[in-house]
């Protein structure tokens, strides 16, 4: 499985996220920070990924689609929360619809904070999951 | 007859990062019907006037919408200075109108790297994408944020450009748009995307004004409608003309962006020009109380807030009427009738911000 170690592609899901968060997950795939050199693709098919990044908090409605997409993915499979919302639900917690974070329905590994979150900070993550996923296909 | 089959598309699909769902009815390939169902991004944000006071609304307006966020905020903002009867500095003005200008470029250059993706070119997304970033480079140093800018506060803005960095981010903009000038060509004139965007998504002009169209999906069917022309913050100073387009489809939406973003940069030049020196914010005092209707043009069209304070540190109701949500109904029509492979052009041709519709 060594081949899986250093490209890990990638499922994106908007929570109920405002797009901050999502068009930087996007704008980390063009030519500004362009990281399908390091063989990072965003891919449809939760299938193919290995990583699942959610942006935005959770809401009554998504919740079920959520884990749909978690359970999905084969193993070994890592899980980035990125930007504010979806780690604590920022302000939307206060909102009647929003559950919490993502970690509220599926467990999360990493973390990303900022709101929006920077396209750096997304790529740090990233990055955090490479070991990640190298600690998860030795088990 | 053929058998109907139906279709569903989304909500996690290729075309939009963001969560939709279609029912597409099809007979043989012919989409029949579709049925749009919402609420996967839906927070209830407006509720939050109960417990936010009104400074910190402004905040949460913003974040309405990540990639519309400048003009969300400075429509709540223009709405409380209205009922409060504040009046904002000409500079602030000015500044706002800089600012929300060029969130209209970088919105109108995301969509045309997603309409690029969408008719299979995929070095021109890149392309779009590239020349977005050196934008987004001048908005974080001019405001300290890349997608959520926080610069407009009730009374005025939170940050001021200085006279001496005019001169170097109008030469900046002017490389963007010589580089821009180029791709524009690329939708202009090129013989896939021409035939991949025109005569898709027939939306007349009688249907377009019925139902209730707006922003550059009304334009393009021929329909002269810009808020900007009633003249809110400085446009009433500046010279420009609503565009418009009468082929009424997919191609006449493409192009009525592409022109839009060289009228964005001709109205940050105006601005920069006519820019007044003096203060950007006055002090406020006391709690707004009265109702207000604002009406602002954002990149998708236009949008609507309804805003009533009742003396108190709380506005008693906020509510926002997005573009997006206005263009569902003649979204759903220009799907009736159409080929399947063509839904996806369809749906991205009204600009799409699901997170604006559902709030």
């Amino acid at each position: 499985m060594s081949f899986l170690k250093k490209s890990p592609w990638i499922i994106h899901y908007d929570g109920s996220s405002c797009n901050g968060c999502d068009i930087e997950v996007l704008a980390c795939l063009t030519p500004m920070y362009d990281v399908e050199r390091f063989g990072i693709i965003n891919i449809g098919n939760p299938k193919h990924a290995d990583v699942l990044i959610i942006t935005g908090a959770v809401n009554s409605q998504n919740a079920s689609v959520i884990k749909t997409i978690y359970h999905q993915m084969g193993d070994p499979k890592v899980v980035l929360a990125v930007g504010i919302c979806a780690a604590s639900g920022n302000f939307f917690r206060d909102c009647y619809n929003i559950k919490g974070g993502v970690d509220t329905v599926i467990p999360v590994d990493i973390y990303v904070p900022g709101c929006a979150a920077r396209p750096e900070a997304i790529i740090d993550g990233v990055v955090a999951v490479l070991k990640l996923l190298e600690e998860k296909t030795k088990k | 007859m053929a058998s109907r089959t139906i279709i569903p598309f989304g909500p996690q699909h290729p075309v939009l990062p963001e969560p939709i769902h279609l029912d597409l009815v099809i007979e043989d390939e012919k989409v029949i019907e579709a049925v749009p169902s919402f609420g996967f991004v839906h927070r209830g944000l407006e509720l939050l006037v109960g417990k936010k006071d009104f400074h910190q609304m402004v905040y949460i307006a913003e974040r309405i919408c990540g990639i519309c966020s400048m003009i969300h905020g400075m429509g709540i903002c223009y709405g409380i200075e209205h009922i409060m009867k504040i009046d904002v500095p000409e500079r602030a003005k000015y500044l706002r109108v800089i600012w929300s200008e060029m969130s209209r470029i970088h919105s109108h250059l995301l969509w045309l790297g997603l309409a690029a993706d969408a008719a299979g070119y995929e070095s021109l997304f890149m392309h779009c994408w590239r020349i977005r970033e050196k934008l987004l480079e001048i908005i974080e140093a001019t405001t300290g944020g890349r997608v959520i800018f926080g610069v407009c506060k009730v009374g005025g803005t939170r940050r001021d450009i200085a006279n001496s960095d005019i001169h170097g981010i109008l030469i900046t903009l002017k490389d963007i748009e010589k580089d821009y000038q180029n791709i524009s060509k690329v939708f202009r004139d090129d013989y896939t995307i021409n035939h991949r965007f025109s005569n898709v998504g027939f939306l007349s002009k009688k249907d377009a004004f019925e139902l209730g169209a707006v922003g550059p999906t009304l334009r393009a069917s021929g329909v002269s409608v810009d808020m900007r022309k009633t003249g809110y913050s400085a446009y009433r100073h500046l010279e420009f003309e609503a565009l418009t387009e009468n082929s009424e489809d997919c191609y006449g939406r493409c192009m009525v962006r592409v022109r839009e973003i060289f009228q964005s940069f001709n109205l940050i030049y105006q601005a920069a020009e006519k820019l007044p020196n003096g203060p950007v914010d006055i002090k406020v005092t006391g709690n707004p109380e009265g109702e207000y209707f604002t009406r602002l043009e954002q990149p998708r069209g236009e949008v609507v807030y309804y805003i009533k304070g009742n003396g108190t540190q709380n506005l008693e109701r906020f509510r926002a009427r997005t573009p997006t949500f206005a263009n569902i109904g003649p979204l759903v029509r220009m799907l009736s009738g159409c080929d399947l492979a063509d839904v996806p052009v369809i749906v991205l041709s009204i600009d799409p911000c699901i997170s604006c519709a559902e709030r």
